[in-house]
């Protein structure tokens, strides 16, 4: 690995480090707001991992994160305390109970098998037909969990599971995320998908295949959103109502304000689609702004961001990243080459 | 009184049938954007909902029906027409994925402005409250709004038909939905065609709404937005290149999910979402293009 590659991993690595000591620094109550920006993080670099490198869109990610809450969550829920919040779970996972870290491992698992199981059909699609299909795949598990008590809690919260999810844990889970995300684009494997992304025909006739590339993206950002997901449960109690099309229109819009393009864009996005999400919600409760109240009302919070995300789709498609990753100013410049391609 | 097979009863076809006329008509409205702009509209439901308000609150200042129908396809053609404007127009040259994004947020959007300005609880819209009493037919009991959704849809299909098939601008748009760029060159004036499909869509909408709000009187931010998600998927089912495609699209899941949602159990019917969307994915796989079209591959303009 060159040294002029480096500030690709450290700039998103560094951004997320520093939100995570600013929000040690703080009260408790705000805290809450790092702890979830950390988590969104996890979640939009999951996303960018797959829409990012192949071009193509999903809107199925929010189910990868939904089953690795539920696996982290059914798992960690204290015995004694399953049969109260989970009446009708099976009996083999009513004794069965893994640590933090194992709980975590799994939801990784279990999202990054299923988004394999899933890609293998799917991942034949493209466009908008993958669309519609990934958006399938985000109702019917969010259908099947919802009423299916014999894996969790059904339309109950989750609560009572450890909140082992500080500062640290989400920091730590966010920026395995990152390190994943970079690993995976500077592979091989993610140059290829790149390429495709570019010029499918050229690509094939490269010899890429690109089912292979794209099934191996979606089943890696499906093992990164399940981690995200158990990340999330072990923060707070969850319910299957907020992992719909709500946190599937959040996150989306964070990659696409960033820029969907580049790594940074991704977490850029997320930290500042986050930090604007959590002062307008708390806006919406009312809250003091250097002696000035501000009591916005509920639902103001989507509008500033739809129409955000709608403004940047119109004016600056590539995202506030342009689709540039963090680099040294030295070494041979291609943007002119960017530049070239965008005005064909 | 039943119908043969399934055990359904006349009752439960006569709700499907309107269902999947209803749907049929929210489906070609999708479809017919969809055609010249090669743009899903996912804010269509949006549309609906707008539409459905403007009837609710008719009924509650107390305007005739008649008056509250036409509030209802005023408000939705001028939003539809000023969703053309500032988003469909500036994102035309986008790909299909990025128009989705952004319809996408544009439903948010309008939704969270209906949060704010007319609350989370919802308006009932009295007014065609009489429309959920049943008729009487040779002792089968028939709601008014299913009938009257079977026929206004078969009306409205038949007009577009002719529309599409006897008016310069429909052939204009059936042009222009095959091959945009060429269509411009042999002198089909883009804006015009654009601006049609989008009025008719509008149209639809608004009279899917007027439909929508008869099935289902208590009107929230949310109202049309489940039905939305399924329409777009029988869509797609369909064939989105040809507007009948997608009609017959919408119409078969409508009436499946009518049939099913009839005919099934409470704890089975639940899992209804599942099993259609897990039927358009399969339908998806085998053919990619849609299952009503003539095997015409998906041209993506460039």
């Amino acid at each position: 690995m060159s040294l002029r590659r480096l500030p690709e991993l450290l700039g998103p690595a560094l951004l997320v480090l520093a939100a995570a000591l600013l929000g040690l620094g703080v009260s408790a109550s705000l805290q809450t707001y790092f702890l979830d920006t950390l988590v969104k993080v996890s979640i939009v670099v999951a996303l960018y991992l797959f829409i990012g490198n192949s071009g193509v869109l999903s809107f199925g990610h929010i189910a990868f994160v939904a089953l690795g809450v539920w696996t982290a969550g059914v798992l960690t829920v204290p015995e004694g305390q399953k049969d109260a919040i989970m009446p009708g779970l099976a009996h083999y996972l009513l004794h069965t109970n893994v640590g933090n870290i194992a709980s975590l491992a799994l939801a990784a698992g279990v999202g990054l098998v299923f988004a394999f199981v899933v890609g293998l059909p799917l991942m034949r699609l493209s466009g908008l037909a993958a669309g519609i299909a990934t958006f399938g795949v985000l109702e019917i598990v969010n259908n099947v969990l919802r009423y299916w008590q014999s894996v969790g809690p059904g339309l109950n919260a989750f609560s009572s599971v450890p909140q082992s999810t500080g500062i640290w844990q989400a920091a730590i889970g966010a920026l395995i995320c990152i390190v994943v995300a970079y690993a995976y684009q500077r592979s091989r494997f993610g140059r290829q998908l790149r390429a495709a992304r570019e010029d499918p025909a050229a690509a094939s006739a490269a010899g890429i295949s690109i089912y292979r590339q794209r099934l191996l993206a979606f089943a890696l950002s499906g093992g990164l959103a399940g981690l995200a997901g158990g990340l999330y449960v072990h923060l707070l109690p969850i319910e299957i109502d907020s992992l719909y099309l709500d946190l599937t229109f959040i996150t989306l819009a964070m990659l696409v304000v960033g820029g969907s393009g580049s790594l940074l864009g991704a977490v850029v996005g997320a930290l500042a689609i986050s930090g604007l999400d959590s002062f307008l919600s708390a806006s919406e409760n009312g809250v003091d702004v250097f002696g000035l109240q501000i009591d916005l009302p509920t639902g103001t919070t989507v509008i500033v961001i739809g129409t955000l995300m709608a403004v940047i789709l119109v004016l600056r498609p590539s995202g506030l990243s342009g689709g540039r990753e963090l680099s040294l100013p030295r070494g041979r410049d291609l943007s002119h080459l960017r530049k070239a391609r965008a005005s064909t | 009184m039943t119908v043969a097979f399934l055990n359904l009863s006349w009752q439960t076809f006569a709700e499907a049938l309107s269902l999947g006329g209803i749907y049929a008509l929210m489906a070609v409205g999708i479809g017919l954007v969809f055609g010249v702009l090669r743009l899903v509209n996912f804010a269509y439901g949006q549309l609906i909902m707008a539409g459905a308000y403007a009837i609710a609150y008719a009924s509650v200042w107390g305007w005739p029906t008649w008056a509250g129908i036409l509030l209802c396809v005023g408000v939705v053609l001028a939003l539809s027409m000023l969703m053309d404007w500032l988003v469909f127009r500036p994102l035309r040259t986008h790909s299909p994925a990025v128009m989705l994004v952004a319809t996408f947020a544009i439903a948010f959007l309008l939704q969270s402005i209906a949060i704010l300005a007319f609350g989370q609880l919802g308006t009932v819209a009295s007014s065609i409250g009489s429309l959920n009493r049943p008729w009487d037919i040779d002792g089968v009991l028939i709601r008014k709004i299913a009938i009257v959704s079977i026929v206004v849809a078969a009306v409205c299909l038949a007009l577009l038909q002719l529309l599409l098939t006897r008016t310069s601008l429909g052939l204009h748009m059936r042009a222009a939905a095959m091959d945009f760029r060429t269509s411009r060159m042999l002198g089909v004036r883009a804006n015009r065609v654009v601006g049609g499909a989008v009025l008719v869509s509008g149209l639809f909408a608004a009279v899917s709404a007027f439909m929508l709000t008869g099935r289902n009187p208590q009107v929230t931010p949310i109202f049309g937005l489940d039905d939305t998600i399924i329409v777009l998927a029988g869509v797609v089912l369909g064939g989105l290149t040809r507007p009948i495609a997608a009609t017959l699209g919408g119409f078969t899941i409508g009436f499946a999910s009518g049939i099913l949602g009839g005919a099934l159990p409470t704890n089975q019917s639940q899992y209804l979402p599942s099993f259609l969307f897990g039927a358009v994915i399969v339908v998806l796989l085998i053919r990619p293009s849609g299952l009503f079209t003539r095997g015409d591959a998906l041209v993506e303009r460039l």
